[in-house]
């Protein structure tokens, strides 16, 4: 029977069958941060337990680090001990870590791939929900909770249940001045924040292919987002071109012998899938959210939805918490959302074509009066690359903060964080109450967006600035 | 971990859909390394105003449901990040039950690794225990029996997977029943694959 990527993935990597459906599923590799893994090590330790296989972990302290004064230590004394207890444990384990100052150092899922840690046809974990994002090499990656981290560091497996497949097939090409984030937030939309529970995404159709690695990365990231733990894309020439030289990437005849296995994995012509969805990317404007649930998505020629017109009391009563919340009223065209607080970075939107699209919009203009801009590299190697091409030159001319690596105003643990009430067209993947911020309201949009709305002081269509509209 | 067998309890209504991990506990609180005693930071945002008074009118801030064991809360519940802090947290504050019409898949497995009790149940049972939840009756949740038990004595199944309902009966942990059923198993797969993949392991 013709098998999707999905399946074959989860059939390559059942070490055995348990009882009532739940499978033991070996797990070839683990990213580690600094805030799922203290609790795994001192579980670990507890249970006097060794790591199985040292090799299979990488550490990178991502989440709680400052994203300025990297030249000094940590100031918050709890975020430095977190970061230090990382790099204590890698070395009592024998794993292989990952440190501030060196420049391999990003956000777990930027600097996986980058380095060649993320392959296709592997299974790959962290203890972080949007794992999903290596899965735009056909790796089955997926986030868990630090239990399961342990678990993985201790057995290389993990028990788990077989989800059903979903395939989303977007056809057509993107129209100009939009992206890949466009695809996403339309998808979460239509399937709706919990529409995907128990559901493995395969992301496919021309507009998927026509995406680059960073693209595809953007997609996947956001899966959990519509609840799937797990987002997918068929591995092809543009994967292989991308990985092929990376530092931990096969050489030479394992290259040629890997790219060949590479080959088998995509979905089968004739494989069924649990469900499907279509998106017909040809009629997509520019996507941006309007409340607490990153479901809550209009295009940004729309205006604030009324919960009056809502299909049953329980989405009326999730909109209405929402306006509350936002601040905001039924029938306000989006454009008129007035932003003080933009920022572009993430897991999601802090890679370099992300930072290449923001700069188109930016060049050349300045950022409006009253509003204070980041924009945070996903890792040390997009900022360098991105320094190398000058776009730090033309964010900063535009009046934007160039910051160091990490994590940042995506989930406001370190001291970039937004007072009650601030308001911030942001590139990151969550605009759930408090994400950036306790009483912080949070715009989900895309990376040419978020620079187009620093340039208007409100919440702007890139396609004007773009010279595509 | 604690076994979970049995559990009466009253029940805390809150009806809320899409209640993420960072309401259950922020991120601002994430650099804490420890895992017990996070109970005081559970909801935080939700029971408490920037001066850390109490909101009066949240659920777990009222008489009686503060003393709540169970939780009947919206769809969605746990949606979002995978920090394990949200169950971590909701143990410390004394909530071992969540019941709800659906729950964020993350969460979920966290929560039996916890002996804490996600129960998935229909709409009608859902609104129906959100009734009793309100008027503070007491629910009968026992793992041992399979049911929950409402005040009239009426029963509603528990439904679960069985290895899942051995391990939370029996407090086992996860990790050592892995390596103490499957050693062997796992022993024989990264041979296999050694011999498959050898581009994997150099």
């Amino acid at each position: 029977m013709p098998a999707t990527l999905y399946e074959k993935l989860w059939n390559n990597h059942v070490v055995a069958e348990e009882e009532g459906g739940i499978s033991l599923l070996y797990i070839d590799r683990q990213m580690l941060h600094e805030v799922s893994s203290p609790q795994a090590f001192a579980g670990l330790r507890e249970k006097g337990l060794r790591v199985r296989n040292p090799g299979a972990h990488l550490a990178v302290a991502d989440h709680s680090v400052p994203t300025r004064n990297r030249d000094k230590p940590i100031a918050d004394p709890q975020a430095r001990a977190q970061v230090e207890l990382l790099a204590r444990n890698a070395r009592e384990f024998g794993l292989d870590m990952i440190g501030l100052d060196d420049p391999r150092q990003g956000i777990v899922h930027v600097t996986g791939p980058e380095q060649g840690f993320t392959l296709p046809g592997l299974t790959l974990v962290c203890g972080d929900s949007h794992t999903a994002t290596h899965g735009a090499f056909g790796a089955l990656a997926f986030g868990i909770g630090s239990g399961e981290c342990e678990s993985v560091l201790a057995t290389q497996t993990l028990r788990m249940t077989k989800a059903k497949t979903l395939r989303v097939n977007v056809l057509g090409d993107l129209p100009p001045g939009t992206g890949p984030k466009d695809i996403i937030l339309a998808v979460v939309a239509k399937l709706g924040s919990n529409g995907a529970i128990g559901h493995a995404i395969e992301y496919a159709g021309p507009a998927i292919r026509a995406l680059s690695m960073e693209g595809r990365m953007t997609l996947c990231n956001m899966s959990i987002e519509a609840g799937s733990r797990t987002g997918l894309v068929a591995p092809d020439e543009v994967t292989f071109a991308w990985l092929k030289g990376r530092p931990l990437a096969p050489q030479g005849a394992d290259w040629d012998e890997s790219v060949r296995y590479w080959r088998t994995l995509p979905t089968e012509a004739g494989a069924s899938f649990d469900r499907e969805i279509e998106i017909d990317a040809t009629r997509l404007a520019p996507q941006v959210s309007w409340g607490t649930s990153p479901d809550q998505v209009v295009p940004v020629t729309g205006r604030v939805p009324d919960p009056a017109g809502a299909t049953d009391p329980e989405a009326a009563a999730k909109m209405t918490k929402a306006l509350a919340y936002m601040g905001l009223t039924p029938g306000l065209p989006i454009q008129e959302i007035i932003v003080g607080h933009v920022f572009i970075g993430s897991c999601t939107n802090g890679r370099i074509e992300d930072l290449r699209v923001a700069a188109r919009v930016l060049k050349g203009r300045r950022i409006a009066d009253g509003v204070s801009a980041l924009a945070v590299p996903g890792s040390q190697a997009v900022k360098k690359q991105a320094e190398a091409e000058g776009l730090d030159v033309i964010f900063q001319q535009a009046g934007f903060e160039w910051r160091e690596p990490g994590c940042s105003l995506c989930v406001a643990m370190n001291d970039d964080r937004l007072p009650p009430g601030a308001r911030c067209a942001s590139t990151s993947n969550r605009n759930f109450e408090g994400r950036q911020g306790q009483g912080a309201r949070t715009h989900l949009m895309g990376p040419a967006m978020a620079a187009a709305s620093a340039v208007a002081g409100h919440i702007a269509d890139p396609r004007d600035y773009l010279g595509e509209a | 971990m604690e076994p979970f067998i049995r559990l009466s309890s009253i029940a805390a209504p809150w009806n809320e859909a899409d209640i993420d991990t960072d309401i259950i506990y922020p991120a601002r609180f994430l650099t804490i390394t420890e895992k017990k005693g996070l109970g005081r930071y559970a909801f935080h945002d939700r029971r408490f105003d920037g001066e850390g008074r109490e909101f009066e009118d949240f659920i777990l801030n009222r008489a009686p449901w503060r003393q709540a064991g169970i939780l009947v809360a919206g769809p969605n519940f746990g949606c979002g990040s995978s920090r394990e802090q949200a169950p971590w947290s909701m143990l410390d504050l004394g909530i071992r039950c969540i019941i709800a019409p659906s729950f964020g898949e993350i969460f979920r497995g966290n929560c039996y690794r916890n002996g804490m009790l996600p129960v998935t149940v229909d709409e009608a049972t859902h609104a129906t225990l959100l009734a009793d939840a309100a008027a503070g009756a007491v629910l009968d949740v026992d793992l041992e029996a399979g049911t929950i038990t409402r005040p009239d004595g009426s029963k509603i199944a528990i439904i679960i997977d069985p290895q899942k309902r051995d391990a939370l009966l029996n407090g086992w942990d996860e990790v050592m029943t892995i390596l103490n059923r499957q050693g062997d198993a796992i022993n024989r797969y990264e041979t296999e694959r050694r011999q498959r993949f050898p581009w994997l392991a150099r």
